[in-house]
């Protein structure tokens, strides 16, 4: 009757022998590998910038502008920044980057946030490469266990990273000094940070954890009107968390860069005013 | 023959649609062993398709709705034809019915105070309609199914076995319903995964199968609804009830051909969508009938007022019920003021901003959106007339829901005939089916409890018959399939598209007294093909067999139809005659009963006048004077009789 | 009107085995998938096997893989394709094959009843339920589900190590224990049953790595990962990994 009859694999997954005896691991005709290679792509690209900038510990000060990879700057072998994120808690025995200890914070966030998890399971792991494409692993067993469990501390790098947001906040008010430490100053690079910050937040703030944090953990929306209002403002930011992981993760590497052009001196900060 | 695998129940019910799975759910609370077959898989039923909402007169929205209000609305509808006592206890307990399902974990929308939210619809005087959006048949289905479940989880908690007490056998079809002398003993059915037959041995059986609209072409039916319920109890014996009653939606999609005849809910107009024609023109204005007219708002203004202030207008005419409505689009499209595509417009898009229909009407939205790459936010729905429903079906009593004349068969939703009348309303679909799947479910574990010492015993014979009659089509009569004989065996698919083009174009919206002669000619000429058609494969989930089966119950309902429609010399309802016009008092109290010609329910070539169908008339008992008494008299003149008038 | 002839390869067999079969098949304006599937059976092969119903997107029966993307037949359009285009369909690959597009779904139906019913609160007779609509919307978007079962089938946790059907409920049914979460009138709770955790504990939540592809193939557009299984884990944390959330339970219980 049909053409071409294939006998069963019964190679597990798709080709488990009760299943539809065809032996493709899928049928897509589309561009499926399209988005998880231009995703591992946008990745590795920040991964090995990112890497390359936290263990150079140089050109990160340029005042008034700290890079946000170095803020706060904890060691006592971070540069002099007056009035700025310094606070030297640990001490002359750390003797790599500085920027290393405070990355781990939005390191961790990133990390464990349920889009980059969605980003680097499908563009690294291949678990799944695309919808209806079979993975190449023999075993899954997700998040259930030692190492990826700890996915479950989302909530714990949320509240780190609305500190270190905080910071780069306070970072870009004092990008409204001039070199002197004068009030009343405005660059490019304070416009720069202005977006990013812009961008930090709005990535922080629709999180999926403070979505739940916020209300969603309620079951009666009615009995708590307030939170019910701020739950749907966070939805409607979380409606676009991938985008604003995207956008985010660039401006903090441009706004790095941009700090990087000056403090190397490669570039002049334009002033407005 | 061959050997049958046998089990024992207390209830059958056939068909896992609103009413049938209620009937099972009432039966097991009842303590009988329930089983439940039906054709698709457990969930899918027709039954998800309804859209608008449940009637019941909850008063949540308007105070003043109380169950009188609307029985009369309901009477009104169904021109005084309908079995008042069922309307009168539908009417009662639907609330009850609706309130139940919360328990059960329905979310209906809400009201304002927290209650459950009531919307308007067509012929219902008062906002009535529980709903969930667009899609409130699946709600209603899904909290059914999930209790199903849940009695399922308690059973397991205290047997072990989820299925101890109530099982769903599903994809199974039933073919026969199995008798002991005059009482039921069980059904007969075929599993069509893998077309092993099987009988349930049972004193009760709960026919909810639904309806018959897949004999007709432009349907919102979906291929379930080829009539076996019917056809099944016409075969054990019970007679049905004014089949030629039978209720075309005036609002169907009309274009891209393969969609026609898809529902468009009537939500669309009762949330305030309007009909206009070719010209622009609210033609609904000139389509209100006397029996109607102080009810109606003459001028748009008034109508488009009523929205908002409902006490003191009166409601716009395109909420009239759905067979003014259909017959109206239908002489629109006749004069030549259709839409392009044979239609007429449906427009929301004028009426409310973009943000609130796409709320209120999502499924309508997507529908359109997917299907017809129309976007009802910015322009007019095409709809045309689509064959929807049918008020005729099984007589029952209306108290027990039990079919008149084979003891041990019951009836409910709409399988059942006699609740609605000539025309049904919208929203009191699921309201049937849940007060009297209820009532059925009740009732057939009563009986069945009843018989628990004497239960009635199943036939070898009736099973090996059944059996045989269910694998001719892999050796249809005359040569073998395939076989070159002058007489090659029938393509059940074209039966069937001759069937639906004959019922649709002969025996539709408007009749005629020599098309449906000719209808029942063709029909005589299609059974007789029938009997040949052929199938290719083996019995493991083989649609040609099953429409091969199906084309049987098909034809004896189509007849049924037919006959029935003929008989009727007026217009009413959904039985529409171009040659007798209008509605005729002296056929008020009559009911048309169809039964088979031959008592022992064989089907053996007959003369292909007579047909299989014998029809007789009945009386209708007197409306009760305490219901009647809930109308004007100036109303009352104008459906009955003199004579009933002054009984 | 235009029409043409179009090029199928339709998947036909059983669970002995099988393949995919060509088919040329005349097309016309409008037409979706299974409009070509229907016309095949009644022109070419009689007994193909297709499971459907409303063919109106309402029901969930006509679940197929459409070029390999699950999909419901009756919402594909052939306009989506180009008429040089070869048209495959298979079965939904997650499941065991019936015959041809049909697949034993059953997995379904025992995870269904894996999950607790509706806990009814004591005391709130039938007609006494109060809810507010903010507090029903979130369960009301989950139970547009029509049970097509296109996100069971994606999701590779199920699709691509069938060893984990025992462990995880699949999509569908931890949205169904989300939306019972949610219910503002489930008496869960109170009766003993905590369906945070058992989501984790039983229904195989932590199995979920949220990759998403439950809400790219469902035909309801239900955001399943961001407004039921994301809250549920978060719900689990709360229960399970959160100190500060246990401790103050714990205090409130006490004082209470």
């Amino acid at each position: 009757m049909a053409t071409g009859t294939e006998p069963h694999l019964n190679s597990g997954g798709v080709r488990t022998g009760t299943r539809a005896a065809i032996d493709a691991p899928h049928l897509r005709t589309d561009r499926w590998w399209l988005a998880p290679a231009a995703t591992a792509a946008g990745l590795l690209a920040f991964i090995v910038y990112s890497t390359w900038r936290a263990f150079a510990n140089a050109d990160y000060y340029s005042a008034p502008y700290v890079s946000p990879f170095y803020s706060p700057c904890l060691a006592e072998n971070c540069k002099n920044m007056p009035s700025g994120p310094n606070a030297d808690l640990f001490g002359s025995w750390w003797g790599i980057s500085p920027a290393v200890i405070i990355l781990i914070f939005p390191l961790g966030f990133r990390l464990t946030c349920y889009y980059y998890r969605k980003a680097y399971y499908r563009g690294f792991w291949a678990s799944p490469p695309a919808c209806a494409v079979a993975e190449p692993h023999k075993k899954y067993t997700g998040e259930t266990r030692f190492p990826l469990i700890l996915q479950n501390i989302h909530r714990y790098f949320f509240y780190a990273a609305i500190l270190v947001a905080g910071v780069l906040t306070y970072d870009t008010v004092l990008s409204f000094r001039d070199t002197h430490e004068n009030w009343g100053h405005m660059g490019l690079g304070t416009v720069v940070f202005l977006v990013n910050i812009t961008l930090i937040w709005a990535y922080t703030i629709s999180c999926h954890s403070c979505r739940h944090i916020v209300g969603g953990k309620l079951k009666h929306f009615s009995k708590h009107p307030v939170r019910y209002k701020a739950w749907q403002f966070v939805g409607k930011l979380n409606a676009r968390h991938m985008l604003l992981a995207w956008a985010s993760l660039v401006s903090v590497a441009l706004a790095d860069f941009y700090v990087y052009l000056l403090a190397s001196g490669a570039f002049d900060d334009p002033r407005f005013f | 023959m061959s050997v049958v695998d046998r089990q024992e129940w207390d209830v059958v019910v056939v068909g896992a649609g609103g009413a049938g799975l209620r009937a099972a759910i009432d039966a097991r609370e009842r303590g009988a062993r329930t089983a439940v077959i039906c054709k698709s898989l457990f969930g899918k039923a027709h039954t998800v398709m309804a859209e608008g909402g449940i009637a019941a007169a909850m008063a949540n929205v308007n105070e003043h709705d109380n169950w009188q209000v609307h029985f009369r609305d309901t009477m009104r509808g169904g021109k005084f034809l309908n079995q008042w006592r069922m309307a009168e206890l539908h009417a009662q307990e639907a609330p009850d019915r609706v309130w139940e399902l919360e328990t059960w974990g329905a979310l209906f929308d809400r009201t304002k105070a927290g209650k459950i939210s009531q919307r308007n619809f067509g012929g219902h005087e008062y906002p009535r309609l529980a709903h969930v959006g667009d899609r409130t048949g699946l709600e209603l289905i899904r909290t059914l199914q999930q209790k199903i479940v849940s009695l399922q989880q308690e059973d397991f908690r205290e047997t072990g076995d989820y299925e101890s007490r109530l099982k769903v056998f599903q994809e199974c079809t039933v073919t026969r319903v199995l008798k002991d002398g005059s009482r039921v003993s069980g059904v007969f059915a075929y599993e069509r995964e893998t077309g092993r037959f099987f009988v349930l041995e049972a004193p009760a059986v709960v026919i909810a199968t639904g309806g018959i609209g897949k004999s007709f072409k432009v349907t919102s039916n979906s291929w379930e609804y080829t009539g076996d319920g019917h056809a099944l109890a016409l075969l054990a014996g019970a007679p049905l009830l004014n089949m030629e009653f039978v209720q075309f939606h005036p609002t169907g999609m009309v274009w891209p051909p393969s969609v026609k005849g898809i529902l468009v809910t009537e939500s669309v107009r009762g949330d305030g969508g309007v009909l206009r024609n070719s010209d622009g023109k609210r033609f609904m204005f000139d389509y209100v009938p006397d029996v109607f007219k102080e009810k109606y708002a003459e001028s748009e203004e008034e109508g488009d007022r009523w929205y908002e202030d409902p006490d003191n207008n009166r409601r716009p005419p395109e909420l009239l019920p759905r067979d003014e409505v259909a017959r109206a689009i239908n002489s629109e499209v006749k004069a030549g003021r259709g839409s392009p595509h044979g239609g007429v417009f449906l427009d929301v898009s004028t009426r409310m901003p973009a943000e609130v229909i796409r709320r209120r009407l999502p499924s309508m939205y997507h529908q359109f959106k997917e299907l017809a790459d129309v976007d009802i936010t910015a322009e007019a729905m095409e709809v045309g007339p689509t064959c929807h429903y049918v008020m005729g079906g099984i007589a029952v009593e209306s108290d027990t829901a039990a079919a008149r004349g084979v003891p041990g068969l019951f009836a409910a939703g709409e399988v059942a005939g006699g609740m609605h009348g000539s025309n049904r309303l919208g929203g009191n679909s699921l309201s049937d089916l849940l007060v009297f799947g209820r009532r059925a479910g009740w009732h057939a574990a009563e009986y069945s409890a009843a018989l628990a010492f004497e239960r009635p015993a199943v036939d070898d014979v009736q099973v090996d018959t059944a059996a045989a009659e269910a694998l001719r089509p892999f050796s249809a009569e005359g040569p073998a399939p395939g076989a070159e004989d002058g007489r090659p065996p029938e393509n059940p698919y074209t039966l069937h598209q001759e069937l639906q083009q004959t019922m649709n174009d002969l025996v539709g919206i408007i009749r005629r007294e020599g098309e449906m002669e000719q209808a029942l000619e063709k029909l005589a000429d299609l059974r007789v093909r029938a009997r040949r058609a052929g199938v290719e494969g083996h019995r493991q989930f083989n649609p040609g067999w099953h429409l091969a089966l199906d084309l049987r119950n098909m034809l004896l309902v189509s007849e049924c139809v037919a006959r029935a429609a003929l008989e009727r010399t007026e217009s009413r309802g959904g039985h529409t005659r171009e040659d007798h016009p209008t509605m005729d008092r002296t056929w008020r109290n009559i009911n048309l009963l169809c039964r088979l010609v031959d008592p022992t329910g064989g089907l053996a070539a007959t003369d292909p006048v007579r047909g299989q169908i014998d029809l007789s008339r009945e009386t209708t008992e007197p409306i009760r004077p305490d219901l009647l008494a809930l109308f004007e008299k100036e109303e009352l003149v104008k459906y009955l009789a003199e004579e009933e008038l002054y009984e | 009107m235009s029409s043409y002839e179009a090029r199928f390869k339709v998947w036909r067999g059983d669970v002995k085995g099988g393949g995919l079969e060509d088919f040329k098949v005349e097309v016309n304006e409008g037409e979706v998938v299974l409009d070509i599937i229907h016309r095949l059976q009644s022109t070419q092969a009689p007994d193909l096997a297709v499971r459907w119903n409303c063919k109106a997107g309402k029901c969930g029966s006509c679940s197929a893989e459409i070029n390999g993307r699950p999909r419901l037949m009756c919402m594909t359009r052939m306009s989506v394709f180009t008429p040089e285009e070869t048209i495959t369909v298979t079965p939904l690959r997650a499941f065991p094959v019936v015959r041809d597009l049909v697949t034993d779904v059953g997995f379904n139906y025992t995870k269904a009843r894996e999950v607790p019913a509706f806990v009814p609160p004591e005391g709130v007779g039938p007609g006494e339920y109060r809810m507010m609509q903010e507090d029903v919307d979130r369960s009301q978007e989950f139970r547009k589900c029509i049970e097509c079962f296109l996100c069971q089938d994606t999701c590779h946790v199920v699709r691509d190590h069938e060893e984990n059907k025992a462990a995880f409920a699949g999509p569908r049914f931890l949205m169904r224990v989300a939306e019972l979460d949610m219910h503002p009138l489930d008496a869960a709770a109170e009766s003993g049953l905590d369906r945070k955790k058992t989501a984790q504990d039983e229904h195989g939540l932590g199995y979920c790595n949220i990759t998403k592809c439950c809400t790219e193939v469902c035909p309801e557009g239900i955001k399943i990962t961001d407004n039921a299984l994301i809250p549920l884990k978060e719900r689990a944390v709360d229960r399970k990994y959160d100190p500060l959330v246990w401790l103050g339970s714990k205090i409130r219980r006490r004082s209470s």
